[in-house]
């Protein structure tokens, strides 16, 4: 690097890359589609309509809602949400040829480690504060009313959880049937996990495999138990709309199945890698990274069926 | 360790403009944008306080054209010192210049991430600028509900797309912390140089540290409350704080408070750790209790996760946790009291030098130890129930903040200016900057523990005339200080004119810790050769 001074460290120093910048770009576009879709930035005006601009900013969920169905609000937000995807896919794209490179040195890969399981602590925390919700809710609001008689107007709402006007989802049904899927995923990223140490890559493609498809499965499953919840939300079910504890289920559960797209998205990009002869026996952060954050969505799981789903059923 | 680099023009290996300063992944580069970004936050949120003082400096309303638009500049005043001044300069700016450098490293660990959290800032800096001018409430364009955000003033309160704005612009603010958090916990634990061991790390590595581990364990939190807002504003969404549905406001203060107290720490440790440096160099004496110092800080950032709800005594809370929370908030007192100490004890009996970094630091210990009693004062619950939203508590956390972590700043800017950029300030004009803005703060906020006393609530565009002389003398301090930000400039703009050229330890003896063994400004990359620190070397 510097003139004639040799670098006589293992660190990466990375060259400069337009990614980080671009990553901001696709943020602020995003941002604005979240606005435009949710609340919208201009209101329709049928006597003398601006149609470029309702088109585009007025607010998208309308389509959804059934209110107006000539309506593109929503394509800020996509735009914004492919653009970060691309962004994203080359970023991480320059991080596996620099693995190749050997860029990733002893140091460098402890680094790696360090930051993965920072990144897996901030998304407990995150998990904290939904469960936090859910228990302060559920649980406190019984104690609450004891105290303060401003809010035993809702006295009902506040003093049963879940609330006594909602039949709640059976937990040995769909939700028991996620959690051996989840359980079962896994036993398999596991055990691609140890046949890539063993230099068995045949064995570790099926594996990595076999846990996506299982990913997936899981999300098709929650997807099922969330149309079924909202077919039947008029007699008895319930939607996040309905009263708090909808809000808290379809939030909690919400997310958590988004971080399962979104780990399904980290097990099936490695598992490109491992079909284009990447991932080395000895060599093979990528992997392990997926696995933790895999396990990770697992634990969370395990927590929401345990208390949301079993505990106040 | 020798320099081994002469002036900045030897040096390789640095990009074109564009490419340097927007594809960046060096963390000096980094910092100095940091520095820059946070410099143009602090008008910006100077200026909504400028006119926040013209407006009070008489009872009735002369400026504003609604009250609700005074709200709209209490709140963004808020949100922007904290999230785009304080923060980005303390963390983002030293931190970045100085942690590595401090550590004996490179760079940071993740070069590429450190330029994803800065570019996150301007994005969402961005996106509170545009709710300024999109629809809030009826009565008006802007979030009016305070930083703090309680519902229902921030979801039925201000159904426009403003408060939107606000969410989008803190979720990629925190979103840019966390990330900068975890590259700094990487980088100190992973990246030290060889015989640096984690005891013989200097402090201000020490309160970033710290600092980070708030961040990444605090800003979730608020990420999910976030979203709680964000799907309780849809019509026919959620309703977590809604009470007609089986909902809780004061649970948003919950969860807000969770994240926001660790909060009014990680502005402060990075400035704690710029204090100890800078009093240790100038009395020419390590610091006093190095390890106590150290985890005084650690201290100070466990137990402020468990004091949060201090900010709610009045919401109708059970006695029995109000005494909980006020044992629990007094605590804090007892290892900040072991840093104010520490630092008396490095001054006792060194040679003390009053230049202008130790000028900011001497008056940070004096002020902050007077934003800190009045913190005692207000722990206390009873007490609290009187001055809770009074001017009191303004008067008493613009003493921990506008005279702690801004001090803290300016600090750390003087006694590294020089090694950022390689020139020498005019002292003259920095001391002018100083003492206009150490009178102009005390006259701004001083007078506001009376106001508070006599019971004048904040957050109000108008009071009775029986408030006027302290609120007028207030507002004189905001011209004065305003005065000394100006000489602040133009120290800039005369240093930069004139180039006086600084040696690389231009603080001489007492600077010890690595900064000073590379010149000044440092090379493009240092320590291609990592430096080693013996056993003996203290930090």
């Amino acid at each position: 690097m510097a003139g004639a001074h040799a670098v006589e460290h293992d660190y990466h120093l990375v060259p400069p890359s337009p990614w980080p910048f671009l990553s901001g770009v696709a943020c602020l576009v995003w941002g604005l589609g979240m606005v435009v879709f949710f609340t919208g930035l201009v209101d329709r005006n049928p006597a003398s309509p601006d149609v470029m601009t309702e088109f585009f900013f007025a607010r998208g969920l309308d389509t959804i809602q059934g209110r107006d169905a000539s309506n593109g609000g929503w394509i800020i937000l996509l735009l914004g949400s492919l653009f970060a995807a691309y962004v994203m896919y080359r970023w991480w794209r320059d991080v596996a040829k620099e693995s190749v490179q050997g860029d990733h040195t002893p140091v460098v890969d402890i680094g790696l480690r360090y930051g993965m399981i920072l990144f897996i602590m901030q998304e407990v925390m995150f998990f904290v504060g939904w469960f936090w919700m859910f228990f302060e809710i559920g649980l406190f609001h019984k104690v609450r009313t004891g105290w303060n008689t401003d809010i035993l107007e809702n006295a009902e709402g506040y003093g049963n959880w879940p609330p006594p006007d909602v039949t709640t989802i059976d937990p040995w049904h769909l939700p028991l049937m996620n959690t051996l899927v989840l359980l079962l995923s896994g036993t398999t990223v596991t055990w691609a996990h140890h046949a890539l140490i063993n230099g068995n890559r045949k064995g570790a493609k099926w594996g990595l495999g076999l846990t996506i498809l299982l990913g997936i499965f899981f999300t098709l499953l929650q997807g099922i138990e969330y149309v079924h919840a909202f077919d039947y939300r008029e007699d008895g079910a319930f939607w996040l709309s309905t009263n708090v504890y909808g809000s808290a289920f379809f939030l909690a559960t919400g997310f958590h199945g988004l971080h399962v797209v979104i780990g399904t998205i980290f097990l099936l990009a490695i598992w490109l890698r491992l079909m284009n002869g990447g991932l080395k026996p000895e060599k093979h952060f990528g992997l392990e990274a997926a696995a933790w954050y895999w396990h990770f969505v697992d634990v969370v799981w395990l927590f929401l069926f345990a208390f949301v789903y079993v505990v106040f059923q | 360790m020798v320099a081994v680099y002469g002036d900045d023009h030897v040096d390789s290996g640095r990009p074109g403009f564009f490419t340097r300063w927007f594809y960046s992944t060096n963390h000096k580069d980094i910092g100095t944008l940091y520095l820059v970004f946070a410099i143009i936050s602090g008008l910006i949120g100077g200026y909504l306080s400028l006119m926040m003082r013209l407006e009070l400096a008489e009872p009735g309303v002369q400026i504003f054209e609604s009250e609700h638009q005074y709200n709209v500049f209490i709140s963004m005043h808020g949100l922007i010192m904290i999230f785009f001044m304080v923060m980005p300069a303390l963390i983002g700016g030293f931190g970045n210049w100085f942690v590595p450098i401090m550590i004996g490293a490179p760079d940071m660990a993740f070069p590429r991430m450190n330029n994803l959290s800065f570019w996150l800032l301007p994005v969402a800096l961005v996106c509170l600028l545009i709710s300024f001018f999109v629809q809030g409430d009826a009565s008006g364009n802007g979030f009016g509900g305070g930083w703090v955000m309680y519902p229902p003033l921030s979801t039925s309160g201000s159904p426009g797309p403003a408060f939107d704005f606000v969410i989008i612009g803190l979720l990629a603010a925190g979103f840019s912390s966390i990330f900068g958090a975890i590259n700094f916990i990487t980088t100190i634990l992973n990246m030290r140089a060889p015989g640096m061991t984690m005891h013989k790390m200097p402090l201000f590595a020490w309160g970033v540290l710290v600092t980070a581990f708030l961040l990444l364990l605090a800003l979730p939190v608020l990420a999910a409350s976030l979203f709680m807002l964000f799907t309780d504003r849809i019509p026919g969404g959620t309703g977590f704080f809604d009470p007609a549905m089986g909902g809780d406001p004061v649970m948003f203060q919950h969860l807000f408070w969770f994240f926001g107290h660790p909060e009014v720490y990680i502005m402060i440790l990075p400035a704690f750790g710029i204090i100890s440096h800078v009093v240790s160099t100038f009395s020419r004496k390590p610091i006093f209790g190095y390890l106590g110092m150290a985890y005084a800080m650690v201290a100070i950032g466990v137990v402020g996760f468990i004091v949060w709800a201090h900010h709610m005594y009045t919401v109708g809370m059970n006695v029995n946790l109000k005494a909980y929370f006020m044992a629990a908030t007094l605590v804090i007192a007892v290892p900040t009291g072991i840093k104010i100490f520490s630092w008396l004890a490095t001054m006792w009996g060194g040679s003390i030098r009053f230049t202008i970094p130790m000028l900011w630091a001497q008056a940070f210990i004096f002020l902050f130890v007077i934003g800190g009693v009045t913190g005692v004062v207000l722990a206390n619950a009873g007490v609290d129930s009187a001055l809770h939203d009074t001017y009191y508590v303004v008067a008493h956390f613009h003493y921990v903040l506008s005279m702690g972590a801004v001090f803290g700043i300016f600090c750390g800017f003087y006694y590294w200016f020089g090694k950022m950029s390689g020139l020498q300030y005019n002292k003259w004009l920095a001391t002018i900057h100083f003492w206009f803005s150490f009178v102009g703060v005390n006259l701004i906020f001083f007078p506001q523990h009376f106001l508070g006393m006599q019971g004048m609530p904040r957050r109000y565009i108008d009071y009775p005339d029986a408030f006027s002389l302290w609120n007028k003398v207030s507002s004189y301090g905001s011209y004065v200080t305003l005065i000394g930000t100006l000489f602040f400039f133009v120290m800039l703009i005369e240093a930069y004119i004139s180039r006086r050229r600084v040696s690389d330890n231009y603080w001489g003896e007492g600077a010890t810790t690595l900064e000073w063994t590379l010149s000044s400004p440092p090379p493009f990359h240092q320590f291609d050769t990592l430096p080693r620190i013996g056993r003996d070397d203290h930090h």
